[in-house]
């Protein structure tokens, strides 16, 4: 074995690390330390001056052990292993210690921070010597991508796919794709339909060749790794055969449950116990809701909807089919779910008539909407006096702190389109703060202001029928401090509209859990770097894109569509990907054969094998969690990179200061 | 004296149960006799400390050495011992790990005192009175040795030749070992390396437990007197914490044979370094719940944790002790 010898490069970040740690004496000490033959600090490591310092240590000194002081190991362990590689070093050769986001960027004071970069780096010195060199493991890949999610983003990432010739699987839980943006009327802030922009989209979706579209289906199982995942995904039964279901509608027609609240018109419409959502759906199929029809719940029917199909499609025998299938990457286009405002309860959502959600005022502004696009109250009668209140559930801590970034624009693209039916109507908008930041946003807000709307400054306190006065008298009434004028004011409204923010799908942590990766604090999937990897994952070859990330506009979830989709093309248009070597082993000869490894794999890579009586891991289906290591109860499963000495050493290095 | 091999056996902080386990390996204790004079063995010969401190140094061929390491006796004997012997076995769990008495390092000597003579519900103690380590009588001073407030294994004291787990060491290990020891002693074989566990099986209490394991999912954890388990299925994946995962086979699994979890007394497998803080690690990974808060009920499901994963490793642990 050649005797160790180890660099020590120590990156100032700039400021960002040099401005806390006193770099220079920690890199003094360094050199001091056994087994280190040089210590080096440079202004940025990351740049190619800098890795060329790692090169050529390696080269002139024969370094054969690396320690990089710098940010975290997500960010740039990648740079500074190639930069080793390119050397002749084994890359798993090198060790980052992170002294920015576990230093420098969370400690005050300069002395301890200096202090508490010895100790990281420290860890890493006495763990190299007992580095093993490693060698990635190359496995193929296939090209097949799943785009699950059939809202705008995942219809963009398919369709941008399927441009290159990618086969795509489009896995969406409704009967329909379209998502939210199928049921708003206009978009900010060029007030273009958004049907018009859609449905071309959605049909050009449904009609691809290399599309498979899998409406009404859910993601039961994900499994294997990057390049090869293996899903399993349930078709739900639609009691329709939709090979032959033309779409006619001719059953609705025919179905005598009339009166099922439709989901798509937010509740304010009715649909038919066999349904289309909307017209314009993709694919435009009959669904049968099992939970209303007669016939499915048991109950006598004469089942006139048989009798109305023409090309007999109505099949109540139907049962949810199981397709299995792999793909090489998939982009997460899960969308969000509207923030319920009913536990506010000081705004009478769903107490009193009238006080509205957006996205139930974006169905009774909606021209195919439940009022033809007339914006009346629940009587029928044209409101004189709309109040619009903002942030909803964002920008609270009651409920979510997070500001939900489209509230703004669509409250006054609401305003916009009362004053546009209903110039005589008092329009209020109740505001914190105007984001009017995209491209042509600012302009639309200043338009707003010259429209007549009245901007009042302040978050409501609250809705209630109340009357004070007699122009109270058998209206809302919305109490707010305007801060601007400094007084409590008390609007009369015949409406109110609740701008209610955008919250993770409830099924988001969940959802995450399935395909291996996170969540942030707020709910929404977590991306792999906030700036640098905003639509990867943690999970090689899993993207996300669209509102599941965070709550965006259209252009900006059409954006990051793209972005995810040329994500998961860079990713299998390779015929091969290489993986980490990080896996685990099981020594047969010390498996005691207990399952309990089996049981805890996420990711069904190890096997039982009955005639051995041990467990084995399959190396390709390893992602290297270390999960076996951490459950076995006699340490057999190893996992290379990680091994306890290694480990060990470590937290001794870090202790021993 | 005859020219046999000298044989001594201690017991320092322990119950006497290695003493039985001895006796109990039957016609063996034969091979013993014919093999060994007794020089020191205080539950069966009548031997003095005053005789060991006259033999010269190594004069001991063997010396099993039972119970921790508790008391100013026990560590001076352990001393003497290391030195009059030539092999010097930690025998039994509480010599090798600390045992059941390891548990004591939860608390302070003072703290044990108070609760054995003064805050124990069923004491009469009116006058409060402790045990005195020196007390003056008529016919001279009489002397208790110092407890301490730490456990102690035999190694984390003196230098250990072998370490032979169990509580107690099953008797077919010991005749084992002593076959192994005897011959080598004679010149016809090895000994094992030093610093070596002996009188052990490979892998662990699971593979000898004939138990049918599946995979593990545990959404409660049960004791056995709450249920009656079924007699053919791994008792772990039944809820009950049994501890063979992370337990050195040698036993032959008789505990789970009967229906009794494994408790761990034959120490931590061959490269795990804190039999309680793995089998800690193995639980809570199968641990199956899907909140946190769920997870947190189970988890608080589990009597007397320390006692049930530390039951006779918490001397020899990573942490060793509580805080006094």
């Amino acid at each position: 074995m050649p005797e160790d010898k180890i660099a020590v490069y120590f990156c100032h970040c700039g400021s960002n690390i040099a401005g806390k740690v006193d770099v220079e004496k920690v890199t003094a000490w360094a050199a001091e330390q056994p087994n280190v033959v040089v210590s080096r600090e440079y202004k940025y490591m990351c740049s190619d001056p800098g890795q060329d310092l790692i090169k050529e240590d390696i080269q002139k000194l024969g370094v054969n052990r690396v320690v990089v002081a710098a940010c975290s190991p997500t960010m740039h362990e990648p740079t500074f292993r190639k930069a080793a590689s390119d050397a002749g070093l084994n890359p798993y050769l090198l060790q980052m210690a992170n002294v920015r986001e576990h230093c420098s960027w969370v400690t005050e004071d300069k002395d301890e921070a200096t202090e508490k970069a010895k100790r990281i780096l420290n860890a890493q010195i006495h763990r190299l010597p007992f580095n093993e060199a490693l060698d990635p493991i190359e496995v193929p890949v296939n090209p097949a991508v799943m785009v699950v999610g059939g809202g705008i983003a995942g219809i963009e990432a398919a369709l941008k796919l399927s441009a290159t010739g990618k086969k795509v699987y489009l896995v969406e839980k409704q009967p329909s794709i379209g998502g939210h943006m199928a049921m708003f009327d206009k978009t900010f802030p060029t007030l273009d339909c958004a049907a018009c922009i859609l449905t071309p989209k959605m049909s050009a979706a449904g009609k691809d060749p290399n599309i498979e579209l899998l409406a009404y289906s859910e993601v039961e199982e994900v499994d294997g790794y990057v390049g090869n995942f293996k899903v399993k995904v349930r078709k739900k039964a639609r009691y329709v055969n939709t090979d032959t279901c033309t779409g006619c509608a001719a059953c609705l027609e025919a179905c005598v449950v009339r009166k099922v609240p439709s989901e798509f018109d937010q509740g304010l419409g009715k649909r038919t116990a066999i349904y289309i959502p909307f017209p314009q759906a993709v694919p435009l199929r009959a669904t049968i809701d099992a939970e209303k029809c007669l016939t499915l719940k048991g109950k006598k029917c004469k089942q006139p909807c048989t009798t109305a199909c023409g090309p007999q499609a109505i099949d109540f025998e139907q049962q949810d089919e199981v397709l299995d299938f792999e793909v090489g990457a998939i982009i997460m286009a899960t969308g969000f779910e509207l923030w319920d405002p009913t536990p506010e309860t000081r705004y009478s959502y769903g107490q009193l008539d009238n006080v509205i959600t957006s996205l139930e005022f974006e169905r009774i502004s909606n021209a195919s909407g439940p009022t033809g696009g007339h914006i009346v109250l629940k009587n029928g009668e044209a409101p004189k006096s709309v109040a619009i209140l903002h942030c909803v559930g964002s920008r609270d801590e009651n409920y979510q702190e997070h500001c939900s970034r489209v509230c703004c624009m669509y409250s006054l693209k609401f305003s916009h389109l009362i004053k546009e039916h209903l110039p005589e109507t008092e329009v209020y908008e109740l505001y914190i703060d105007m984001r009017a930041y995209g491209k042509g946003y600012e302009e639309f807000y200043k338009r707003l202001m010259d429209e007549g709307v009245h901007f009042v400054r302040g978050r409501a306190a609250e809705v209630s029928s109340v009357a004070l006065s007699p122009e109270e008298e058998g209206r809302l009434v919305v109490k707010v401090e305007d801060t601007l004028l400094g007084i409590v004011r008390r609007i009369p409204a015949d409406m109110v509209i609740l701008s209610s923010g955008l919250a993770p799908a409830k099924d988001a942590k969940s959802v995450a859990q399935t395909f291996g990766f996170g969540c942030s604090a707020n709910g929404f999937y977590l991306e792999r770097h906030p700036k640098l990897e905003p639509v990867s994952t943690v999970t090689d070859g899993i993207f996300i894109a669209g509102c599941c990330q965070y709550p965006k506009d259209i252009p900006d979830t059409v954006a990051q569509a793209g972005a995810a989709a040329a994500g998961a093309l860079a990713l299998v248009d390779n015929p091969t990907v290489k993986v980490e070597p990080t896996v685990s082993y099981i020594d047969p000869e010390k498996c005691c054969g207990c399952h309990i490894c089996v049981s805890v794999c996420p990711h069904t890579a190890i096997q039982y094998n009955e005639e051995k009586g041990v467990a084995e891991v399959i190396t390709a289906a390893c992602k290297g969690c270390g999960v076996c290591v951490a459950a076995c109860g006699s340490n057999v499963p190893q996992q290379a990179g990680y091994l306890d000495d290694q480990i060990f050493a470590e937290i001794e290095g870090a202790m021993a200061l | 004296m005859t020219d046999k091999f000298k044989f001594a056996m201690y017991w320092a902080g322990s119950c006497g149960g290695c003493e039985i386990s001895v006796l109990e390996t039957g016609t063996k204790i034969l091979d013993v006799d014919a093999n060994f004079d007794v020089v020191f063995w205080p539950a069966a010969a009548d031997f003095k400390y005053k005789d060991v401190e006259a033999y010269d140094d190594g004069f001991i061929d063997l010396c099993l050495f039972n119970g921790c390491v508790r008391n100013s006796e026990n560590e001076y004997i352990a001393k003497l011992l290391r030195q009059k012997s030539k092999v010097l076995v930690a025998f039994g769990s509480c010599a090798t790990t600390g045992g059941i008495p390891g548990l004591a390092n939860l608390a302070s000597a003072q703290e044990i005192k108070d609760l054995v003579y003064r805050d124990n519900p069923s004491l009469d103690n009116p006058d409060g009175v402790y045990p005195q380590e020196h007390y003056a009588v008529p016919e001279g001073e009489l002397d208790l040795p110092h407890m301490y407030d730490t456990v102690k294994t035999l190694a984390q004291t003196v230098d250990v030749d072998y370490f032979m787990p169990g509580c107690p060491p099953e008797s077919h290990q010991i005749a084992g070992v002593l076959d192994v020891v005897i011959t080598a002693l004679k010149g016809e074989g090895p000994l094992p390396a030093k610093g070596a566990t002996i009188g052990v099986a490979p892998k662990t209490c699971c593979d000898e437990c004939k138990r049918v394991k599946e995979e593990k999912k545990i959404s409660s954890f049960r004791r056995i007197w709450e249920f009656l388990p079924d007699p053919e299925k791994c008792l772990l994946e039944q809820g009950v914490i049994c501890m063979g995962p992370a337990t050195q086979a040698g036993c032959g699994a008789r505990c789970t044979s009967v229906g009794m979890p494994c408790r761990g007394c034959y120490g931590a497998p061959e490269g795990v370094i804190d039999q309680g803080a793995k089998m800690l690690s193995t639980v809570a990974s199968i641990v199956d719940a899907p909140t946190p808060e769920e997870i947190a009920e189970i988890a608080a499901s589990v009597p007397d944790p320390v006692g049930t994963f530390y039951r006779f490793g918490l001397a020899d642990s990573l942490l060793r002790r509580a805080k006094v």
